[in-house]
């Protein structure tokens, strides 16, 4: 959009079919609604170049017209008086719902797609004024802005707006600063890529003791108040709070992903873990309220313990498990993380984190044809941006490096009942200190 | 009649949509310059090229730039923009997915 709309060069943008109504809602929020948009049959991903070609010299199948006549008479048709002004309006968003029955404002949530589909609590005046008294912020004050991908509108949203989110997950008053840490972090749990993506929030820090989270046995299961209401206050925040999460629209996950109802949030076992806790990694001193927000999380792989023989191999294999694009969250119950310790001489995180790079690896030839490196790395690479550029060079058959430390992360939890352990394949949206919102 | 409840509009703030007017169409394509945008997700190369293709096999009179963005399509790249507006005439660019 911004070669036409910003820089005045007249263009047309191609699309696949499957794209239709999110591409016209974008222009339609961009202020140009008609911008000229061309759909081809889907799915471009994959198809033989003679195959694209026949897409190309074919048939548009949402105008039914030549694909390149429409292309042609987008850029050489006169524009009108509408193509001239564009689309000028704004929203209003009313604090209250008109008044009606308990049944009728459960359907209207249901019907406005405001909720995960699941029951509610209904966000009423008096509910939503008792969790306010939580946070010593002011109702209107601004904590932050979400969006549902690039190139979609961002949204704003205030403090009393997440206290009403969090009421509907059915949160407990207390746990109003952590849900308000986590809105505050930008990221969102209803990510529109056509990934799937969930979201996942690490908390550490004295906060998880005042408010009862668990971090032992179940932490990451339907077992704890704090937890689940949490987690589930990040997905209806972010969607309602960014404007939408609704399929064909703003969200566009093919498959869907049975982890975005949970938006997995627990706490990290810092008083049986081996290892220094994430938000001190991260800067915190220990004795803060940290939360740290993951998105993109689509997959765990799993194994209980390491063996003195193979664990090497039976590590690399996991990795090698993954999808090269992503960034791993190594999740490890405290046996694990110990047996990290005993068993791969790995006493740290940093060692662990340094070892994870070292072996994480694959030929650079099966690397780059992966097709989300293609997307999201190649481009880049091809550009000269390091450390990408480097393994571009590399020769088809040598084995480069899938992670820099940066985007490998460590978090012990779990209640020791095994040596369970699992690697997530999620990246960080970043830190939020608690303590700033109580 | 059921008790009537006064409960919050869950909804976070939109911003203000302003209009924004489309770049004038130009009057022929023959003897203009088309830059062919590769956004560079799902095969997206492909896909242009074939759009090249038909322009040279049915409109040799334009002449074509194939122009792979800078980056990932995530990032702005105002740097193409400009090489576009200063040697461009038109644009297509193209997703693949």
């Amino acid at each position: 959009m911004s070669i036409d709309l910003k820089y005045g060069v007249p263009t047309v943008c191609l699309h696949t079919s499957m794209f239709v109504t999110v591409t016209r809602s974008v222009v339609r929020m961009n202020g140009a609604p008609r911008m000229r948009q061309v759909y081809l049959p889907h799915p471009v991903m994959g198809k033989s170049p003679e195959q694209i070609g026949g897409y190309v010299f074919g048939v548009s199948p949402i105008s039914k017209k030549p694909v390149m006549q429409e292309v042609v008479e987008g850029l050489t048709q006169p524009l009108n008086d509408e193509d001239r002004k564009g689309l000028t309006f704004s929203r209003a968003t009313p604090r209250l719902c008109e008044p009606a029955s308990e049944a009728e404002l459960n359907q209207l949530f249901l019907d406005n797609n405001w909720t995960d589909k699941l029951p509610i609590v209904l966000p009423t005046v008096e509910r939503v004024a008792e969790m306010m008294k939580h946070t010593s912020r002011k109702a209107d004050e601004v904590v932050g802005h979400h969006t549902a991908t690039h190139f979609r509108e961002v949204w704003e949203c205030t403090v009393e707006q997440v206290a009403v989110n969090a009421v509907m997950a059915g949160a407990r008053p207390e746990y109003f600063p952590v849900i308000l840490a986590i809105a505050a972090t930008g990221a969102s749990a209803r990510g529109s890529s056509t990934s799937s993506m969930a979201s996942m929030v690490v908390v550490n820090g004295p906060i998880r003791r005042e408010i009862e989270m668990n971090a032992g046995t179940g932490a990451m299961g339907p077992y704890n108040q704090a937890n689940a209401t949490i987690g589930r206050a990040f997905g209806l925040l972010s969607q309602n709070l960014q404007g939408g999460s609704v399929p064909g629209d703003t969200y566009m996950g093919s498959m869907g992903n049975a982890l975005a109802y949970a938006s997995p949030t627990f706490a990290e076992n810092e008083e049986r873990s081996p290892f220094e806790p994430l938000h001190v990694q991260r800067g915190y001193r220990a004795d803060q309220s940290v939360v740290s927000a993951f998105i993109g999380m689509r997959h765990m792989a799993f194994t209980l313990g390491l063996r003195h023989a193979h664990w090497a191999s039976h590590v690399r294999n996991m990795m090698r498990g993954m999808d090269p694009n992503e960034s791993p969250v190594f999740l490890l119950d405290p046996i694990a993380a110990r047996l990290f310790q005993d068993v791969g001489g790995l006493k740290t995180k940093k060692e662990l984190i340094a070892w994870i790079c070292e072996n994480a690896r694959m030929p650079a030839g099966e690397y780059w044809d992966y097709q989300l490196v293609q997307n999201y790395l190649y481009p880049r690479a091809t550009f000269g941006e390091e450390p990408l550029a480097g393994k571009l060079r590399a020769a088809a058959d040598e084995m480069i490096p899938l992670w820099t430390p940066e985007q490998v992360n460590v978090v012990v939890v779990g209640g020791e009942t095994n040596g369970y352990w699992r690697i997530a394949g999620a990246r960080s949206a970043g830190s939020a200190c608690v303590d700033d919102w109580r | 009649m059921s008790a009537q409840m006064v409960v919050h509009n869950p909804m976070g703030y939109p911003p203000e949509v302003a209009g924004k007017a489309l770049a004038p169409r130009l009057d022929t394509l023959n003897g203009r310059t088309v830059y062919i945008v590769d956004c560079r997700f799902d095969d997206s190369d492909i896909l242009l090229k074939s759009v090249q293709a038909w322009f040279a096999e049915h409109m040799p009179a334009v002449k074509t730039v194939y122009k792979p963005i800078n980056s990932v399509y995530t990032r702005d790249d105002p740097a193409t923009w400009q090489e576009i507006k200063e040697k461009g005439d038109a644009a297509i660019i193209g997703v693949g997915h």
